[in-house]
Formats: structure tokens, sequence, C-alpha cells
């Protein structure tokens, strides 16, 4: 079953030759033939031209091309449906897209090209990128593999629940408040989102550009940190990436973690705030990285309640200056109208859904002429503090651990009748994305009964993926967490 | 705490977004909702506070000005709803 393998493991088989890149796609192919019908991870699976793909890169393999220069060489990934893949559908889970197809790559697509991965297609998401739950896709939610009467999280539930399906090897995901972790977190896969500015965004549909970041999605903290070496840099052609050295993150993953201090922010455990058995696993893992010499601090960051409103500010006010570019002109749907004005109108009435439309009306009121110094620059200012709650407390912390979610994933439609309860799901992912820090969620645990995953997050200073990357192998290695398998 | 009004139909219109009567209504009670929720940030003391633009110190990042190669004429138009003459095709702006 070359398609349960990590990413390190098939790169093994391949470079031995015991397995060919055509036998790894299929597959991968026959898996979502199988699973995905139920699953719905994927929006447009290109069998043809992964396998042409797979051909290829066997091909160059017999020349003498190796994983030293290609460390991807031949490995299935696919890539949640707002990262630009030329020639490929790219909808963003969208009516307003459904037709669009991408004239150029992004830059992670063609680094992972670079590097010989196999693009197996495109993975469903809420609509831009907006949700917590893969519910808002125009084209139909997608599940979680553990159990297919609760949502995967959002926004990038395709990605999660294909990596958990064992239907790709790796995916690429988008996060703005949460959503590679908390996908992560409930289909029981880790999740990286990267420092603001560690990977280049050209050709990831902008949602709420200063908070905006591509994540990995990986069945081990190991593929996470190949992955992140292979995207990650400085980018010409996007002007926040940072010109910061890429570190070799998976040949440092060895390195011990004792005397490694992890601070544990006292607002994110308080009394009712947490599920009990989601308390209870995260206790568990404390004590497990306690066990590895890691000394646990209670800290204190004294502005996290202020941190989702913060939010439900200034992402949607990016939003609704980001999705103006949707108006019927240069590209995607149109509806007619007698003029200019009703054309746009009318388009955008037509193919934006309901969250999409939710975030640029509360976007362009919180920016309208009146509400802008109440709103936006209150917002704005209220982040420089939840920043620096951050920047003061690695000063005495190498990393900061808390549970990923809340609660274990929840039932489809139950919280779609109320944004703000869906909101409050991402309620210990926002405040990373505010501070542009890094964070990881990986697994450490399951409910009993029904079995879902639950997922801790551990949150870096800037660029401290190599610290958060040692932190989350050392505790993998030691637990089983992510060799369990949903009931597919 | 009662719920702040907002004029959904004129925000909309700012927006370029038609909405239909009954999504404006709904919207506008969701929305409350949420503001209600935001009003929580009218407690922190923001007074000596900078406003964070950005999440990473960024000054401007210039380059040179020299042509590069970038998307052909054909891509750029591949995916317009109409066109014409090489041209994006709206409706009539002036008579």
């Amino acid at each position: 079953m070359p398609n349960r393998l990590t990413v390190c493991e098939l790169s093994r088989l391949l470079s031995r030759r015991e397995l060919s890149s055509r036998e790894a796609t299929q597959a991968c192919l026959d898996a979502i033939r199988q699973r995905d019908p139920v699953v719905r991870a994927f929006l447009h699976v290109d069998e043809a031209g992964a396998l042409a793909q797979a051909d290829a890169a066997d091909a160059a393999r017999r020349r003498g091309r190796s994983a030293e220069t290609h460390p991807l060489l031949g490995i299935p990934v696919a890539i949640k449906d707002v990262i630009a893949v030329r020639n490929q559908p790219l909808t963003c889970g969208s009516r307003i897209l459904a037709r669009y197809i991408a004239p150029y790559d992004a830059t992670v697509t063609e680094a992972l090209r670079r590097a010989g991965a196999i693009f197996l297609g495109r993975l469903n998401l809420d609509e831009f990128a907006m949700g917590s739950s893969t519910e808002n896709s125009a084209f139909g939610p997608t599940r979680n593999p553990w159990d297919t009467t609760r949502i995967p999280g959002g926004s990038s539930g395709g990605s999660a629940a294909a990596v958990a399906a064992d239907e790709c090897s790796a995916a690429l995901g988008s996060d703005t408040g949460g959503s590679v972790r908390l996908p992560a977190a409930f289909c029981g896969v880790v999740g990286l989102k990267p420092t603001y500015g560690r990977v280049s965004r050209f050709g990831l549909v902008a949602y709420a550009s200063s908070l905006d970041q591509i994540g990995l999605l990986t069945k081990t903290v190991r593929d996470a940190a190949l992955l992140l070496e292979t995207v990650a840099g400085h980018d010409p052609l996007d002007s926040t990436s940072v010109a910061q050295p890429v570190p070799p993150y998976a040949a440092g993953l060895d390195q011990s973690v004792a005397g490694l201090r992890v601070g544990l922010p006292r607002e994110y455990f308080v009394e009712g705030g947490l599920d009990a058995e989601v308390r209870h696993s995260i206790d568990r893992a404390i004590a497990q990285l306690e066990s590895l010499g890691v000394e646990p601090v209670e800290v204190s960051l004294p502005h996290t309640r202020y941190a989702l409103g913060t939010f439900c500010l200034i992402a949607p006010a990016e939003a609704s200056a980001n999705l103006a570019r949707f108006d019927g002109v240069r590209y995607g749907l149109r509806v007619e109208g007698a003029d200019p004005i009703e054309m746009y109108a009318r388009t955008r009435g037509a193919g934006f859904g309901p969250e999409v439309k939710r975030r640029i009306i509360l976007g362009t009121h919180a920016l309208s002429s009146g509400y802008y110094d109440a709103y936006y620059l209150r917002a704005q200012k209220v982040r420089t503090l939840i920043r620096q709650d951050f920047l003061d407390t690695f000063k005495q912390v190498d990393a900061i651990l808390t549970p990923t979610a809340p609660t274990p994933p929840f039932k489809l439609g139950e919280k779609l009748a109320d944004p703000l309860q869906m909101y409050l799901s991402d309620v210990f992912t926002i405040s990373c994305n505010l501070a542009g820090i890094c964070g990881l969620s990986l697994p450490c645990g399951f409910t009993t009964s029904p079995k879902l995953p639950i997922g801790m997050q551990l949150l870096g200073p800037p660029f401290g993926e190599e610290i958060l990357l040692r932190l989350g192998y050392a505790f993998e290695q030691s637990t089983d967490w992510h060799r369990h398998r949903p009931p597919l | 705490m009662s719920a702040p009004h907002i004029d959904i139909h004129r925000i909309a219109g700012l927006a370029r977004l038609e909405l239909s009567p009954d999504e404006e209504s709904r919207l506008g009670a969701e929305l409350s909702n949420v503001l209600d929720y935001i009003k929580l940030l009218e407690e922190v003391d923001v007074r000596a506070v900078e406003p964070m633009a950005h999440a990473v110190p960024h000054s401007n990042v210039v380059r040179a000005d020299a042509v590069r190669p970038s998307l052909s004429h054909a891509d750029a138009l591949s995916q317009a709803p109409s066109q014409s003459n090489g041209l994006f095709i709206v409706p009539r702006i002036v008579e």
C-alpha cells in the first residue's frame, strides 16, 4: 500500500527501485477512487497528467536523477484549490471561479515541480479559504475520514482529509487564522503554518494579505521538515517574503530537546474552555515531553481574549479589498448588467457564497468612513499588543504549547447557523497569524467513543520552525498517535 | 446589549455586491452578533499603541525598473468572459 507511506519512506523505496513512481501514484489514484466518493477531499483529479508525470519521474530516475538533487522525485502530492498550478483548475471553492484555469504556477508549485513532485489534483476548501469546516465550499463539504458525519476542519479540509485518508503523500494548504492547523488536528495529521514571510505567496489567491501563509499537511513531522525545506525562501515575486536563509530542517530533527523550555499560556487552559478529553490528551502530551527533558513553564499571553475580535475585523477588511478583483471583467463568472456597476454587483451577488458575502460586508463596514478608527485602526493596535505578548513570552521560553482546538471535530451542519460559534473553533490558532509567528499541529491522542483525533499546537518565535519541528519530532518518536489510521 | 445598526443595503452598494432582501435581513442579524462580540476590543487601552499593518516589520521593497518576461497577452486574455481585438469587453460606460 504505497499510498500509506510517508514521503520519506516512499522516497527511500523509490530510490532503491523497490517501487516505481507510477505504482505509488496509481495507489493514490486507486485510494481516491475508492474513498473519495465519501470523503470528497478532491475537487479535481488529474489522473492522466499525474500518471504521465510519474512515468517521466521514473524515466528520469533511470537516467540517473536522484533524491539528492530532487528530494521529492516521484512523490504524489495534492494542492489546495487556492494555489495555482499551471493549466489546472483554480476554483477557490467558489462559483465565481468555477471554470477558471490557472495560467501560471505559484512559486511553491514551481518549487515542488523542481523537486520532482507529482501533482494529483485539486483539494476542496471553504470558499476563498474562509471557514473552519470546509462546509463553505460551493462544491459541497469534505467529510472527516475518522467519522464521515463530521467536518474535517477548515479551511484546508480537503488537504487534511486527503492526507489522513492516504489519498496523497502530502498536501499544501493555506492558513490565515488556523486553516492548516485546525484541519490537521481534526483529521489526525501534521499541519505546519510557517512564519509570515517564510514561504512565497505568489500564486496563492489572496484572502487577508497581512495574515495569509501557505502551509503543509503531512503524515509525519519529518515530512513537514522536508517539504518546508523545499518551499521556503525569498521570492522576488512576493515582496513580503523574507530573505532569511533556509536551514536544513530535516537534518536538525535528531537534536535533543532536553533543556528546552515550553510555555503553557494560562489563558488557553481556563476552566470550562476545553473539552475534557482534549484537556486530558494535552496534559498527557505535556508529561510526555517532560519525560524527554523538556521543561514546562506557565506563561501568560494577556491579550488572548481579544484575538478573535481583532481577527474578525482585520481579516474581513483585507478580504473585502482583495476580493474586489472579482468583478466579471478579466476572468471568472460574469452576469451581464446595463452598466459596469450593475454588472459587478450582479456578478458578485451570483458568484459568492454566504460566508464570503458576510465577510465582504463586515470588512467593507469596518473600513467605511466614520467606522475606520473605531474598528480597523483599533484592531491594528490591539494586534500590536497581541504580537508583543508573544515576543515577550519567547524571551522566557523556546516554544509555546496549547491545544490546537478547544473541542474534537464537530458534526456537519452543527455550527453553520451561527457564524460566531464557527469562528470560535479557531480561538487557539488565530493569534499565531496576528503575531506573524509559526505554528505546528500534531496528533496527540484520540477521544474514546467515537474515536476522533486530538491535536496539540506548538507555537514558535518568528523563523523558529526548527525548534517546533525538533520538539514535534521528539514527541512523535516517543508516541504512536501518527500511526493510527481512520476506519475507511 | 443592543445590536449595533448597520445599513447592509448601503454597505452592499459600496462593496458592489447585489443581495436579495432575504440576504440583507439575514446578514444584518448575523453581523449584529459578530459586532457585539467585537465590542470586547473597546476594553483595551490603545492610546499609546502603534497600529500594526503587517506581521513582520517591513520597509518598502523595490526592484530595478527593468522589463522582464511576464504573462503573454494571449494568456492574460484566455479567461476573459468577453473579449475582442485583444481587449476585455465591458458594458458601455459613457454615452
